[in-house]
Formats: structure tokens, C-alpha cells, sequence
């Protein structure tokens, strides 16, 4: 079984919104047609994105964190979403795990968007059926595309490489290796919904001092400082040894 | 969630189509055995018609809420796991069985129940409205199944939301047949508003214990669980736009506790007490009018319950859309 996914570094990720851009330049170029944007440059702006980049502080000033989150559809291995379609046009492909939307099937009765708890699911306004993260589905099996460049935009656009992609279910891919050692993890698992996409958490490199590379131990009555000078008229090492 | 209207009127009505129905073949069961005086055929032609009224209207009502109405047909495909597509299939077999209920009456099918109190019954109707009653209790248990399946709109997934369901619609149907009685059949309207008052008392106790459960209720999502970050200060800081999106406007209902608040004491006072009284004046008095008033007066009250029961519903996405930026 193959499930494809997204693993998101939140160690890495600066919050450019460089993804958010490529995602919608790709997308809403797409075979599927685009994503509808009204009065991008009015007072009201607002538009169907199938990933969105989020900040959070964590903490208390001036003890503060600040976390970037980008967030598009997880591609649930239990995708919530999916058993309550009532016109099978939500579905998630047994070949890669893609959770994907029928557009041609979609009646948008908004009831997959109530049944995803992550809020991944977005109707377009004007075409009046519901859109979300496709995982550059139409790209990432292009065979006129060099083979470094079949992923998701969102991971090719991501400038410090903040997003890998990749198999989960694969022990030794990439993705599974970033999530078994570095501490993946999924996002609500209260709700048992399997998110395929992990996240990886902050990370602090800090360097251990142990208390015996402070104070020397070869030093048991704990006076440290400059030893005292001897008197020139004491005599040296080289007066009583000749080496 | 920000309440759809086309899905309050739909869940109204098809509930007040579907009670209405209910306490129409309730009389004619009772009069089978003797318990209430028999009616003329027209009296429950008429009644089917109203019952059918109601429910396309609600149809009509949900089409409102699609994106893509012209391709409703589709959404009964996944009767074997949505809810919602079990609900597009048992809407119109409710409405076909309760039309064929009217239809048997009007053609007088005449294939006679022998001897039941001396009186021989014709048992078509008995048998198609029969039919009729396990198709509206199935619609009942699909229209409140698809909200109390959504296992992270905590306030909805229990079963007292499929029990609300049946009762209001059972409540508001009863109290539209009363008003019909009294018009058409006056020798039913005391049981009718009797039975009316105890479904409407069993609404009040199954209600109350919605309210009071999702009053104490416990999120299990926090911005910890959304995030993934475990820390007790989290705040969010940007939600990824300036502007509001599907997931701002769908998912917030927009209006302050307070409104909410009084909202609840509102509709609990206009779907019990008011009804209650009107139906008891009327019925006491000999104004048929009030009772139908009493009628109105539950259903714009259920009206707002509904839009009650939508508002109140917090959904794990808000954690994500708390601040603009």
C-alpha cells in the first residue's frame, strides 16, 4: 500500500508563504479549472486556497515562540470526509492514499467540509463545488516533467525546505525516516482520523555542560583560580631533574 | 456553524409533514379498533395532501442548499455510508407512501379487514399507511443520524439529537392535525391535542437534557491537539489571510452569548409553554383559530431551535480561524 503525504518541518519553516503562492499558481492553472478569487484587491478580498500558512505564538513574553503552521488537507488514512459524500464524488484513491474531490460528481452540499474536523475543505464560490489539497495529483505522475521536479508545488517552491514528500507507508522513504527520527507527529489524533501528512516539531540544538567540565575534578579541595607564583629563588622542576 | 436557512426550513417542515402524517394514521388505527369515531375518506385524502405539502416543501427547501441542484440525483448513490444520501432516498419514499396513503383513501381500495368491533375496515390504507409510518420513522432517524454522525461537532453527536428530531417533528405534526380536527373532524381534536401535549412534555424533558449536556460539555480538540504543540499559552497570531474565507463564513455563527442565550429561552418559551396554552384555549373554547395559531407560533419557535441547534454547534476547525492576523 502507498500513501503519499506531506511532512511538514515546523523547525524549518520561516512562514514565507511561498507554498501558499505556488499551490494556488499551480492549482488554480490546472485541468480542473480555477480557483475562483473575488475582489483580490478590494477592501474584502477572499478566495478558495488549498493551503494556507498560519502563525501561532506559543508562550508567554517574553518567554515566546512564535510557530509557523502551514496547513492543507492531511489525506487522512481514515478520512472522515469520505464516508459521508452522499454522491461518492469525495473519495480517496486505493493507489496512493490521495483523498481527492470529483468535480464533475461534487453537488456542494458542504456536508464533507462539517465532517473534516481540520477545516482542509474549501467551496469554491463560484463554481459551487468543494476544492482541497489534490497533492498535485496532475504533476507528481507527469512523465513529461523531469523526475526531480514530479512533486507537489507547494514542496518544489519551499525555499528552506520545510516540506518533504513522499510515501509513509514506505519504512525507508524519506518521509518515514524524517517522521520515526525526528518525532513526527499527526494533528488531533483525539479523533482517530489518521492524518497521512505529520508534522515535525520544534527542535532546540543545545549544548550539554556537565557540572565536571566546570570545575575540575582533579581538584578535591575546590580552590580554583590563579595559582599563587613561586618565589624566584624557589627552586624549579629543571634545578632538581634533569629530564 | 453559521445556520443554513434552507436547512432549517427543510428539517421543519418535513418534520411538522411527517408528525402531521403520524397523527393522522394514528386516528385511523384507533378508529380501527373503536377507540375514536371513524372519518369519511376525505378527511384523510386531505390530510395526506397536507402531509405531502409539507414534506415537498422541504425538498424544495433543501435544493436550496446545493451548489449543483441539477445534480441532486446523484447523492443517493452512497446510501451505504452517508446519512445524507440515506435521507435523499427516505424523503421521497416518505412522500411516495404517504401520497399512496391519500391515494388508497380516495380510490375507496377495497379489500375489507373483516369484523374488527363489527365494523369492517378497509385494509389497503391501513396497510400502505403502515408502509408509510416505517418509511417517515426511517426519515426521522436519517435526518437526525446526519448530524448526531458527526463525531467532532460534539454538541450534535449523541442520541438525543435523533430523538429531538422525532419528537419536535412528532410535536409540531400533532399540533397541525389539531388545528386540522377542529376544523374537519372535531370528535378527534381533544385526543389530538392531549396526545400533542405528552409529545410535546417529552420533547421539553429530551431537549432540556440536550441543552444541559452540551452546556457542561468538554471539547476534546484545544489549539494543542490542532497544532501539535504542547504548551498551555498558545495564541494564534495570523490565520494565513486577510480577508475571511469559506472557512471564517461557514463555520461561525456571528452573533454574541448573549443573543444566543436569550435565543434558547425564546424558543423554549415559543415550542412548549405558548403552544400548550393556545391549544388548550382552543380546544376548551371551540376556537378552532388558536389552535392553528397555536401551530404557528411552535413552528416559528421551532424555527428558531433549529437555528439554535446549528449555532450552537462548535466546530475543531474554528480552533485555526481565531484571529485574522
Amino acid at each position: 500500500m502507498t500513501q503519499l503525504a506531506l511532512v511538514i518541518d515546523l523547525n524549518v519553516c520561516v512562514g514565507c508563504h511561498a507554498c501558499v503562492t505556488s499551490c494556488k499558481e499551480w492549482n488554480t492553472s490546472g485541468a480542473a479549472g480555477y480557483m475562483s478569487d473575488d475582489r483580490p484587491y478590494g477592501a474584502d478580498p477572499t478566495g478558495t486556497f488549498f493551503n494556507r500558512v498560519q502563525t501561532f505564538e506559543v508562550g508567554e513574553f517574553p518567554r515566546t515562540e512564535t510557530v509557523h503552521f502551514p496547513k492543507s488537507c492531511l489525506h487522512c488514512e481514515e478520512p472522515p470526509c469520505v464516508p459521508v459524500c452522499p454522491t461518492g464524488a469525495s473519495y480517496k484513491r486505493p493507489e496512493d492514499g490521495i483523498v481527492l474531490v470529483d468535480y464533475d460528481k461534487c453537488i456542494g452540499c458542504k456536508y464533507c467540509s462539517w465532517a473534516c474536523p481540520y477545516g482542509a475543505r474549501e467551496i469554491d464560490q463560484h463554481q459551487k463545488v468543494m476544492k482541497k489539497c489534490t497533492l498535485c495529483v496532475d504533476r507528481i505522475y507527469d512523465q513529461t516533467l523531469p523526475e526531480a521536479q514530479r512533486k507537489p508545488a507547494c514542496v518544489l517552491a519551499c525555499p528552506a525546505n520545510a516540506r518533504l514528500f513522499g510515501d509513509v507507508h514506505d519504512p525507508d522513504s524519506q518521509v518515514s525516516v524524517a517522521i520515526r527520527e525526528s518525532g513526527g507527529y499527526a494533528l488531533m489524533p483525539e479523533w482517530g482520523t489518521k492524518p497521512a501528512n505529520h508534522y515535525l516539531p520544534r527542535r532546540k540544538t543545545r549544548m550539554k555542560i556537565h557540572d565536571d567540565e566546570l570545575i575540575r575534578a582533579s581538584n578535591p579541595l575546590k580552590k580554583e583560580g590563579k595559582r599563587p607564583k613561586p618565589p624566584i629563588t624557589d627552586p624549579s622542576l629543571d634545578d632538581v631533574t634533569s629530564w | 456553524m453559521r445556520p443554513a436557512f434552507s436547512v432549517v426550513l427543510l428539517t421543519t417542515l418535513i418534520g411538522a409533514g411527517q408528525g402531521f402524517f403520524l397523527a393522522l394514521f394514528t386516528t385511523e388505527v384507533y378508529a380501527t379498533v373503536g377507540l375514536l369515531p371513524a372519518q369519511v375518506s376525505s378527511f384523510f385524502v386531505r390530510g395526506s395532501i397536507i402531509a405531502v405539502v409539507f414534506l415537498c416543501a422541504g425538498l424544495v427547501a433543501s435544493f436550496f442548499h446545493l451548489g449543483h441542484p441539477e445534480r441532486a440525483w446523484r447523492a443517493a448513490t452512497k446510501w451505504r455510508t452517508s446519512w445524507l444520501s440515506r435521507e435523499v432516498i427516505a424523503l421521497p419514499a416518505a412522500i411516495a407512501t404517504i401520497f399512496a396513503y391519500g391515494l388508497a383513501h380516495y380510490l375507496h381500495w377495497t379489500a375489507v379487514l373483516p369484523d374488527v368491533h363489527g365494523v369492517p375496515h378497509d385494509i389497503v390504507p391501513l396497510v400502505v399507511g403502515a408502509v408509510a409510518v416505517v418509511a417517515t420513522f426511517l426519515l426521522f432517524l436519517c435526518t437526525g443520524m446526519i448530524y448526531a454522525c458527526v463525531r467532532f461537532l460534539q454538541e450534535w453527536a449523541t442520541w438525543l439529537t435523533v430523538v429531538n428530531y422525532l419528537l419536535f417533528g412528532a410535536a409540531s405534526g400533532f399540533v397541525l392535525a389539531s388545528g386540522y380536527s377542529a376544523y374537519q373532524a372535531p370528535g378527534l381534536e381533544g385526543f389530538l391535542v392531549e396526545w400533542a401535549t405528552v409529545i410535546m412534555g417529552a420533547a421539553l424533558v429530551t431537549r432540556s437534557a440536550s441543552l444541559i449536556r452540551n452546556a457542561r460539555i468538554r471539547h476534546k480538540s484545544s489549539l494543542q491537539t490542532a497544532i501539535g504543540v504542547r504548551h498551555a499559552k498558545i495564541s494564534q497570531m495570523a490565520q494565513g489571510s486577510m480577508g475571511g474565507s469559506f472557512n471564517t463564513r461557514e463555520f461561525f455563527h456571528g452573533v454574541t452569548p448573549g443573543f444566543m442565550r436569550s435565543l434558547k429561552w425564546v424558543f423554549l418559551l415559543l415550542v412548549f409553554p405558548l403552544p400548550a396554552l393556545l391549544l388548550w384555549a382552543g380546544l376548551l373554547r371551540r376556537t378552532p383559530a388558536l389552535v392553528v395559531l397555536a401551530f404557528v407560533v411552535q413552528y416559528l419557535g421551532l424555527l428558531v431551535e433549529r437555528w439554535f441547534f446549528f449555532a450552537q454547534a462548535n466546530h475543531p476547525q474554528n480552533l485555526y480561524y481565531q484571529v485574522v492576523s
